[in-house]
Formats: structure tokens, C-alpha cells, sequence
């Protein structure tokens, strides 16, 4: 690289304007991208752009630190955006108190697997006490696994992965495994996908059927209160 | 529009002083969210009272704006996964493992559970 090209790099790598345009931009073509293969589960958006900003960020030797003080402006949006689902849950209050049974019952049941089979897997596979602390709280919205995780002596970062992994997997595996399961119901699938894949989870219910993101919002904000009421009992 | 997200940051800013002001171990955005379901209901209370923004679909439409990518919210914490790698890489059987068959219990129960009991109730 000659030093005038150099100069310039230096200049922006370190402008917080740098990564959150890559970061936007990116996702708008991985976006395009999934919406061209018809929403095919595989071609998942948060999988892709991930993959290809983290080859960026790697590739061009950037510390994470760095990255993120670009990226942090479209992470802060992660909690108005929880807070905003609660304009289609009061819009579908009716429906949604209609069902208030089946979720109760769905939300102990899918959390307690969540948690219960997360933990015992990991500890039977000789995984330290960090990482089973970490791996606990992972099919809960990122900052709330987060501050678990912390809170409990496993490390917070590792549990952000983690979460992402999981969202991404439940994303991928929501559609057809429910075909396999012959379940039908809309939202059962939605419930489901949101309380074992948080946000990530909401956002492949959403892209299916509003109504299934609407009941995937619920079991995301419930499973975050009762798994981290849980977590501490178990690890 | 600026009302409304004006409005949307405002319950989660309760929502963040009432989780760390009591310490319940409920994330401030998920009370917040409870917070905007009372404001809604409360719109719908006052009726004409209430300002024009927030009764002309503006506040629904803001949410749904925010709500429309929520994918690309998750990107920056997945892209820590760079710190990470090596971790991964030594405990890759037992997270791979917990994680896939974890999700995958986890999904089914919970959607059987849900379909079984909305049969049973009708």
C-alpha cells in the first residue's frame, strides 16, 4: 500500500463512520440476497452479513473495539426495538389473551428444556464452569443473556456469541423442523421460534407471518424474564 | 414520527430506572415494553385528548420501521464472534452439541406444548 493510501485507511479505520456504514450496507446486500432465494431458511441475513463483516474486520486486522465503536449506533437499537414489539402485541391483545393459556404453559415448558438440556449437554462434554455459565442463558435476547452471564461468573462476550449462534441455528431450523413435526399452527411456530431463538428467532417469524411475529415477541420478552429468574437456580 | 420515538425511548428509560432503581432482575427493555402497551392503552383511553401523532397510526408506524430490520440489530454483537474463535475452537463438540440439540428440543417442546394445550382449550 503507498503511504498516501495508508494515511487515508488510517484516517477512516479509526472514524466511527467506517464500520457502521459497512455494517449497514452489508446487511442490505445480504438482505437482498436472502429475500432473491425466497426467504430460504439456510440464507439467513444476521448468518451472512455476519460472516462477511467479520472476514472485514479480521482481514483488515481491525481490533473488535474498534468495529464496534462504529456498530454500537445500530446495537443500541437492539432495545427500542424490544420495546416497539409491544405496538403489535397491544394491537393483537385480543388474539394474544385468547391464548394466554397455552403460552403459560409452552413458555415454562421450552424454557426449562432450553436451560435444563443446554447445561447438562456441555457439562457432559467436559465444558468448563465458564462456558456452561455462558451457554446457559443463550436462547435469551442478547443483553439480557449478557447481564446474566456476568452476573453469574461466566463471561459476558462469549455469551453474546453464543445467543447470536443460537438465533441464527433456531432461525435456520424453525421452518422445516416444524414441517417434519407436522405442526401446523401459526402460532405455536412463532411462540416457539421467538422463546428458543429471541430476536433473531422474532425476525424469521416475522418474514413468514405477522401474527407468528407478534407471538414470537411475547416469548421472547417472557423467556427473558423467566430464564433469568431460572439461570441462577441451575449453574 | 420524532414524538414517537421520542416516546418509544422514554419507556425504556423508566423501564432501565425501574430494573437497576429496585434490582428485580427484569431487563429495562422488556418493562419498557410493558410500559408501551400502557401507553397505548392509555391513548385509547383519553381518545381526542391525546396528541395527533400518536392517533394517526405515526407511533405504530415508527415501531414497525424499527421492528422491520431487526436482523441487522444483531450483527455487531454476532461480530464478536472474531474475539472469540479460539474458544469456539477448543470447545467446539460440546457447543456445537448443547447448542443444536438444545435449540432443537427446545423448539419442538415448546411448539407442541403451545399446540397441544390450544387443542385441548380450543
Amino acid at each position: 500500500m503507498n503511504d498516501e493510501v495508508f494515511a487515508l485507511w488510517v484516517y477512516l479505520a479509526r472514524t466511527p463512520l467506517l464500520w457502521l456504514t459497512v455494517t449497514i450496507l452489508v446487511y442490505c446486500l445480504c438482505d437482498r440476497f436472502s429475500a432473491a432465494l425466497h426467504r430460504n431458511p439456510l440464507a439467513n441475513p444476521v448468518l451472512l452479513s455476519m460472516c462477511l463483516v467479520g472476514l472485514l474486520v479480521r482481514g483488515t486486522g481491525t481490533p473488535y473495539g474498534t468495529y464496534f465503536d462504529g456498530a454500537q449506533f445500530v446495537h443500541f437499537l437492539l432495545g427500542p426495538a424490544t420495546v416497539a414489539l409491544g405496538i403489535p402485541l397491544y394491537q393483537n391483545r385480543q388474539l394474544v389473551l385468547r391464548s394466554i393459556l397455552p403460552m403459560a404453559c409452552a413458555l415454562v415448558a421450552g424454557s426449562v428444556t432450553a436451560l435444563v438440556s443446554a447445561v447438562m449437554i456441555a457439562r457432559m462434554l467436559g465444558a468448563s464452569p465458564t462456558i456452561v455459565t455462558s451457554i446457559a442463558p443463550k436462547s435469551v435476547t442478547a443483553a439480557v443473556a449478557m447481564g446474566v452471564s456476568g452476573r453469574l461468573g461466566g463471561d459476558p462476550a462469549l455469551t453474546a456469541v453464543l445467543v447470536i449462534l443460537t438465533g441464527i441455528l433456531g432461525a435456520v431450523v424453525v421452518t422445516p423442523l416444524m414441517n417434519g413435526l407436522g405442526i401446523t399452527d401459526k402460532w405455536a411456530r412463532g411462540f416457539a421460534a421467538g422463546l428458543a431463538a429471541h430476536g433473531i428467532g422474532t425476525a424469521r417469524a416475522f418474514q413468514v407471518d405477522p401474527l407468528a411475529g407478534t407471538f414470537a415477541g411475547i416469548a421472547m420478552g417472557l423467556n427473558a424474564l423467566l430464564t433469568a429468574l431460572l439461570v441462577p437456580l441451575l449453574v | 414520527m420524532l414524538l414517537s420515538l421520542g416516546l418509544i425511548l422514554l419507556c425504556q428509560l423508566v423501564g432501565e430506572a425501574i430494573a437497576h432503581g429496585t434490582g428485580v432482575p427484569v431487563p429495562g427493555p422488556v418493562i419498557g415494553l410493558v410500559l408501551c402497551v400502557l401507553l397505548l392503552a392509555a391513548r385509547d383511553r383519553i381518545g381526542r385528548l391525546a396528541p395527533a401523532e400518536l392517533r394517526d397510526g405515526t407511533f405504530e408506524q415508527t415501531g414497525r420501521g424499527i421492528l422491520s430490520h431487526l436482523s441487522l440489530l444483531f450483527i455487531p454483537a454476532g461480530v464478536g464472534v472474531v474475539q472469540r474463535l479460539d474458544v469456539l475452537a477448543g470447545n467446539a463438540l460440546a457447543i456445537t452439541l448443547a447448542l443444536l440439540v438444545s435449540t432443537v428440543l427446545s423448539l419442538a417442546v415448546t411448539a407442541w406444548v403451545f399446540s397441544a394445550v390450544a387443542r385441548q382449550t380450543g
